[in-house]
């Protein structure tokens, strides 16, 4: 009966924990990332839970002052760190990569176990600290506030973040070193699946913006720790510097949020639309163009701090051109389903989402590029509404799609069809009651961070919190019938999607060495042909 | 394994190891590492060119320049070490590895006491500093926070590196096993961008106004 | 209970031209979305697998598909260049605060706001303005950086210690209006709120003479000038060869180093607290410091005095160094 996962996967390679913890498989180093950032999503939702329930009610009692900034705090700094930037590069991209390109594993296997070590110490670390009474400092760590006047852990909190970088930094350089040594001869840049190029991109942005955020924090622990001043204006220092660094890398760190999310949704959108991407060349520019330009437009989180009226000018614009390579990618998925054959299993329903409110996100992008507008509308909700949609409606979503996507392939199982896409629904519905209403809390002037707020903002409040309630529900429940399907989930064959792609030339679970045979590499990726339609009744 | 494609390497541009692909890659990060020190550096400078000057005078320039020769020296040596071990020459190889770690260890002795000797100068901006009572005290305090921060973090790396050299020294002395170039032309990579990183350091640190 | 949407008036000059750029963007990326949900509603159940429709691509050299991808490229680039222009240019009235302004002193600290007026009337967590006069803010803070924000005015600038910000509107509705501060700052960011008070001009003539007596800012400097030491140098001094403050403020003056500089507001300030920074020319690097011993209030009054001594009207705009 155990014919979904034979003693030749990678599965059945070895029972023992030593085995799954001492591991050079990247498909076990997989499954380690995403039970740990799976964990770190349900802290970070119990964080978010307990806002939403606090902000029900305008001088709310639930939390004190204090503790309500530490929860905001806790939330950024887990969601960010802890979850979303791992989360697709390491899981989906550690066991589909080498997949993808006909390789046996990555360039450096070893060093990939070692990120994910440095990934559980890091994260433990910061736990420890937030454990231990937590930092009220916002995940964004703004000097002065950081370095001379919070009384809470801030020096554990970076020293957690500053290990967790070094875990971003090698696993960004294992892809980069994979994917340009380790494709299988015959496979051109050109031929490879979006999600390829994908995680190629973010791994660029994973080792040259890391590296920023990881001195800045030790700087940061430095101006704490014996006050060097270099952030400090009584000390002949200036706290803009703080911001233009931290936001040098924060910045990219978004795209690093959403790239593999958007290669994720190729692979769905090709599959279940059963045809080639639209515009492929286009896509993968726009690929390394959002990538590349997403470096030149971190002082669009300055605006109104102070920077000069010229360099707001210079991000401005940059802020606008770095949107039409994304729009190009809206454009082209929506141009993929054009006289394409459609089904609408689970991970199309959350690509089809993902379409949808990442669009919506990075409309509201073009208000806060906008100088004028932004002024009004930074440090507001909708900011908070802004970037949400893009990586909760996006990216999460994005991550939802992969994992039911991929889950036959991973597990050898398939998951029940029917719950997935009510989730989905569920999901998509709870997501939106939670979150428009703060472009709305935000344009009425509603500032973010805000525990206590003025009584004409509670009616939106209270729908948000609804939202919030809807859309943990929807989180509970893959949850729930994923794990149900490891044990009673019908078998998967190797390609239950008649998808096109190497992983699914091998079978589903994958065998250790990935492919006992050479797979055929296709003339061109996505060489999707639409099946002859019903015949009309 | 390379060793006919290395006698070639002066000649003949060869594809990189993996590893060394990889140890580019590394080495990337590393310089965007430091540019955040260089960074703050360059803007502080312009906000205090007077504390800079000032300061920059009390760093010890015959340390700074000897170790500067050190780093050189040893930087040599580990490029000697690599066109030894290609060659195959192991008792070569493992001299010139063991030279490399000794000067860089030089290196870290002098810095020891050159950090001994500011500290006995009052040069550490933490109490009584010696340059408390000079126009513009911020921008000295500042310069030589910098100064410690980035000739720490140099250190740290410096010291990362030994480690590195003496850890393949020991495996080229072994007599039974081949001589692992690869490896050796790794750690020499990740050594000379220690070596560059002081290179840019230098001059910023010892030779701002002293003309 | 007040509406669900509730938009807070439009009560300063820019805020109309701000709302008219906010409701054109709204526009317009509500079209693109609404056309872009069209389309992928439509493609899913007209192309659903089970359709019989005709699939086959036509143009499959895809000549129209250059046309189709020029064109969807072109059309947001130029939609998104009015965008960034509009918002640039009205950006450029934010930071170009008019010369006649009414200039009134902000010291944000956790978690209040105190506000400083030229005739020496003090305020706490709320600013009385009159309607149709720019007013000018000149703000500092004395601890961790915070952001004054009022949603109805359409304005926000953070409040960076060490460094004057600037912030002007013109109020065109009497009212009371929101003040809440906008850069987390602590345990009560959110408590840090209060109001802005719009009065009709002789309304607020007469509130500002019905204040408790207290004298100006520029007296109160007047008086700090002495008992700081500052008059020992600066005035009529034999020993020490001192800029003379007098007809000072808003003039353009050249530094020991060869540059120019402008005597602002910013100016004064880093010269008490930072004297080596910027020797005027021809003066010895010779003043002492006062960081430490003047408070964020001491300064503004001592600034104030300074500029009383160039009694022609001066050109505003002190505040954001490029």
């Amino acid at each position: 009966m155990s014919a979904a996962v034979s003693s030749m996967s990678y599965l059945g390679a070895g029972y023992s924990l030593r085995s799954w913890f001492t591991t050079r498989d990247h498909k076990r180093i997989a499954i380690l990332y995403a039970v740990s950032i799976t964990v770190f999503f349900f802290m970070g939702g119990t964080a978010a839970s307990l806002i939403r329930l606090e902000l029900l009610s305008p001088h709310g009692t639930l939390v004190t002052a204090e503790t309500y900034n530490k929860l905001f705090t806790a939330h950024g700094v887990i969601m960010v760190w802890f979850f979303l930037i791992p989360s697709i590069p390491a899981t989906l991209g550690n066991f589909l990569v080498p997949l993808m390109i006909g390789a046996h594993d990555l360039a450096f296997p070893r060093l990939n176990l070692l990120s994910w070590y440095l990934y559980i110490f890091g994260a433990l670390f910061t736990l420890a600290a937030l454990i231990a009474g937590g930092v009220d400092t916002g995940w964004t760590f703004y000097a002065p506030f950081s370095t001379m006047f919070s009384t809470s852990y801030v020096v554990a909190t970076v020293t957690g973040v500053f290990i967790v970088g070094f875990s971003s930094i090698l696993t960004g350089l294992n892809f980069i070193v994979t994917v340009h040594r380790l494709r299988t001869p015959g496979l051109g840049f050109f031929q490879l699946p979006l999600f390829v190029w994908a995680i190629y991109a973010t791994s660029l942005i994973l080792v040259l913006a890391t590296p920023v955020l990881a001195m800045t924090l030790v700087l940061v622990a430095a101006e704490r720790l014996f006050g060097i001043g270099i952030f400090d204006p009584a000390l002949g220092g200036d706290p803009l510097l703080f911001q233009h660094l931290f936001w040098f890398y924060s910045h990219p760190a978004v795209y690093i949020m959403i790239l593999p999310a958007m290669g994720v949704v190729s692979e769905v959108v090709t599959c279940f639309a059963r045809k080639p991407v639209f515009g492929y060349h286009m896509m993968a520019y726009a690929i390394v163009a959002i990538a590349s330009i997403g470096f030149l437009v971190w002082g669009h989180h300055m605006f109104v701090s102070g920077q000069s009226m010229y360099a707001g000018m210079t991000f401005s614009l940059l802020s606008y051109l770095v949107a039409i390579p994304s729009a190009i990618k809206v454009f082209n998925w929506t141009a993929t389903l054009y006289k394409g054959s459609i089904s609408f299993a689970a991970p199309m329903l959350y690509a089809l989402g993902f379409i949808l409110l990442f669009m919506l996100g990075g409309l509201t992008g073009l208000f806060l590029a906008s100088l004028a507008l932004d002024v009004h509308l930074t440090d507001t909700y909708f900011v908070i509404a802004h970037f949400h949609y893009i990586m909760v409606g996006g990216s999460v979503m994005a991550y939802f799609a992969g994992i039911h996507f991929w889950w036959p392939k991973i597990t050898g199982r398939m998951y029940s069809e029917r719950w997935a896409q009510f989730a989905a629904v569920v999901i998509f519905v709870g997501f939106n009651v939670t979150f428009f209403p703060q472009y709305i809390l935000g344009i009425e002037g509603m500032p973010r961070r805000y525990h206590d707020y003025p009584s004409e903002f509670q009616v939106l409040h209270v729908f948000s919190s609804a939202g919030a309630a809807i859309l943990a529900l929807g989180y509970l429940l893959p949850f729930v019938y994923l794990a149900w399907s490891l044990r009673f989930g019908s078998p998967a064959g190797p390609n239950p999607w008649n998808a096109r792609g190497l992983e699914w030339q091998t079978a589903s679970p994958p065998p250790q060495e990935n492919f006992p045979t050479k797979p055929d590499i296709p003339a061109r990726p996505y060489d999707y042909a639409p099946e002859p339609a019903a015949a009309p009744s | 394994m390379s060793a006919s494609s290395t006698s070639a390497v002066m000649s003949v541009p060869r594809k990189s190891s993996v590893a060394e692909f990889g140890m580019w890659v590394f080495l990337v990060s590393e310089m965007l590492f430091f540019s955040v020190l260089f960074f703050g550096y360059l803007v502080t400078r312009l906000h205090h060119p007077l504390g800079f000057a000032t300061a920059s005078r009390h760093t010890d320039v015959v340390i700074g320049s000897v170790n500067t020769a050190v780093l050189l020296t040893s930087s040599l040596m580990m490029a000697l070490a690599g066109r030894s071990a290609a060659a195959g020459a192991r008792r070569s190889a493992t001299r010139l590895l063991a030279a490399t770690a000794v000067f860089g260890m030089i290196f870290l002795a002098l810095k020891g006491l050159e950090y001994a000797h500011d500290a006995q100068h009052q040069l550490v901006p933490w109490r009584d500093f010696s340059l408390a009572f000079e126009p513009d005290a911020a921008g000295a305090r500042l310069f030589f926070w910098l100064y410690f921060i980035m000739t720490g973090a140099h250190a740290v790396h410096l010291l990362i590196g030994i480690s590195l050299v003496l850890f393949v020294m020991v495996g080229v002395a072994r007599v039974r096993h081949a001589i692992h170039v690869e490896l050796i032309e790794v750690t020499g990579l990740y050594w000379h961008l220690v070596d560059i990183v002081w290179i840019f350091l230098y001059p910023l640190l010892y030779l701002v106004s002293r003309s | 209970m007040s509406s669900v949407i509730s938009m807070p008036p439009a009560a300063s000059e820019l805020a109309g031209h701000v709302d008219a750029l906010l409701w054109s963007v709204t526009a317009i990326t509500a079209g693109v979305a609404i056309a872009i949900i069209v389309l992928l509603v439509t493609f899913s159940i007209r192309y659903r697998r089970a359709a019989a429709v005709d699939r086959m691509m036509r143009d499959a050299a895809g000549e129209h598909r250059h046309w189709l991808e020029i064109t969807w490229i072109g059309v947001p680039f130029l939609i998104f260049l009015g965008f960034f222009f509009w918002g640039a240019r009205l950006y450029f009235s934010y930071e170009s605060p008019p010369a006649e302004s009414l200039q009134i002193y902000v010291v944000a600290r956790q978690w209040m706001w105190k506000i400083e007026h030229a005739s020496g009337a003090r305020e706490i967590n709320e600013l009385h303005v009159p309607r149709g006069r720019p007013v000018k803010l000149v703000m500092t803070s004395q601890d961790v950086i915070h952001s004054f924000y009022v949603p109805a005015f359409r304005v926000k600038r953070d409040v960076v210690p060490g460094r004057f910000a600037a912030l002007w509107f013109t109020a065109t509705r009497s009212g009371e209006y929101h003040l809440l501060c906008a850069e987390y700052c602590g345990t009560d960011h959110s408590r840090m709120g209060g109001r802005i008070v719009v009065m009709e001009p002789d309304a607020y003539a007469r509130w500002l003479e019905s204040r408790p007596h207290e004298s100006s800012l520029a007296s109160r400097g007047a008086a700090k000038f002495v008992t700081f030491g500052c008059s020992g140098c600066h005035v009529g001094s034999v020993v020490v060869h001192a800029p003379d403050l007098s007809h000072l403020y808003g003039r353009t003056i050249p530094l020991a180093d060869g540059s120019f500089v402008r005597v602002d507001e910013r100016y004064l300030r880093d010269s008490i607290l930072l004297p080596s920074k910027e020797i005027a020319a021809g003066y010895a690097d010779d003043m002492p410091s006062f960081a430490g011993r003047a408070s964020e209030e001491d300064l503004l009054e001592l600034i104030e005095y300074i500029k009383s001594l160039a009694p022609q009207p001066t050109v505003a705009g002190a505040g954001d160094s490029p």
